[in-house]
């Protein structure tokens, strides 16, 4: 049990990081990037992403700077 | 595109070079105040370890429908290299210290040198396993980056793993023989500025390459990857900027000083 908990808080800490706001983020932006680009919306497709990187990264580090 | 190979390459040796910074300040800690046979085990085991992790792995991703490689590894890059660019920003900005090799060596010296001995059948144990994670641990996140970069560039034709690995190799070999050499750690290094462009590259290509996953259609197809790297390193230095003015200095009586502008 406590190989298993140590080998998922390994896997948490190497993916998630500091700050699970960029995953979530990440995961989010291909969702809907995805959903924009079946709905033929390329154009708004393309510039969600960079974009969205921008917000997800500007929100990690408001988070990572009020908290100190 | 020919810039694929060479951020591929470029990225992989870049990161190796930072991880095996940190692991030989490990490396030259234990080893230096306990036994070298051991230790020196340690790094080689650990070594073979990843050889195989890579050698297992990355044959697994060629099979993988080249979408879902996409979607699933683009998005583990993007992430990745959001935690690098992110940590690269705060401690350009003075947020968060900047990585101390020096001061992380004395301290991994004093707690070396401070552990009891599990001395059996010849071998330091303590070194071994010490130098074994040190070693694993940060080699981990070079083989990371070689699979999931070197896969999807292989998935594009614009690379493959064996190409990043060799990026990764060059760096191993590079760090090895200068520490061997110095034989402390290599603290003048500018790893901050190293992990900022390693980060910036990891989250450029996996914007581009989670997104086409999705099907997202990008003007210029690879062009396009270029002005997203431009795009990204400019928000990052913007970010640094306004972090730097926005970061308080304490003076003497722990009020901080807020900056004036002079009239």
């Amino acid at each position: 049990m406590h190989f298993l908990k140590a080998f998922v808080r390994f896997w948490y800490d190497f993916i998630i990081g500091d700050d699970w706001v960029v995953a979530a983020g990440v995961v989010v932006l291909l969702v809907v990037s995805g959903a924009l680009a079946r709905a033929s919306m390329h154009t708004t497709a393309w510039i969600v992403m960079p974009v969205g990187v921008v917000v997800v990264l500007a929100i990690s580090l408001r988070r990572a700077t009020s908290a100190r | 595109m020919v810039t694929g190979p060479f951020f591929l390459i470029l990225s992989a040796f870049l990161a190796s070079t930072v991880e095996m910074v940190e692991a030989l300040t490990i490396v030259l800690a234990v080893g230096v105040s306990r036994q070298w046979r051991s230790t020196l085990i340690g790094v080689a085991v650990a070594l073979v370890a990843l050889a195989a992790v890579v050698a297992a792995l990355g044959p697994a991703l060629a099979l993988v429908p080249i979408d879902a490689l996409r979607v699933v590894v683009g998005s583990l890059l993007l992430i990745f290299g959001l935690q690098w660019l992110r940590k690269a920003i705060l401690r350009a900005s003075g947020h968060i210290e900047l990585h101390d090799e020096q001061a992380i060596y004395e301290r991994e010296l004093a707690a070396s040198r401070q552990a009891q001995g599990d001395a059996r059948g010849g071998m330091d144990w303590y070194a071994f396993t010490l130098a074994f994670k040190g070693m694993f641990l940060e080699g981990f996140e070079v083989v990371f980056i070689v699979l999931t970069f070197g896969a999807n560039a292989a998935a594009d034709g614009t690379g493959s793993i064996q190409l990043a690995a060799a990026g990764a190799a060059v760096a191993v070999v590079l760090v090895t023989s200068v520490g061997a050499v110095v034989r402390q750690p290599l603290s003048r290094l500018p790893e901050n500025k190293m992990k900022f462009v390693v980060g910036a590259m990891l989250t450029t290509f996996g914007t581009f390459w989670g997104s086409e996953g999705v099907g997202v259609v990008w003007p210029g197809q690879d062009a396009a990857i270029l002005a997203i790297l431009a795009f990204v390193l400019l928000t990052a230095l913007i970010s640094v900027w306004i972090l730097r003015r926005s970061h308080a200095t304490p003076v003497a009586g722990g009020r901080p000083a807020v900056a004036r502008p002079a009239h």
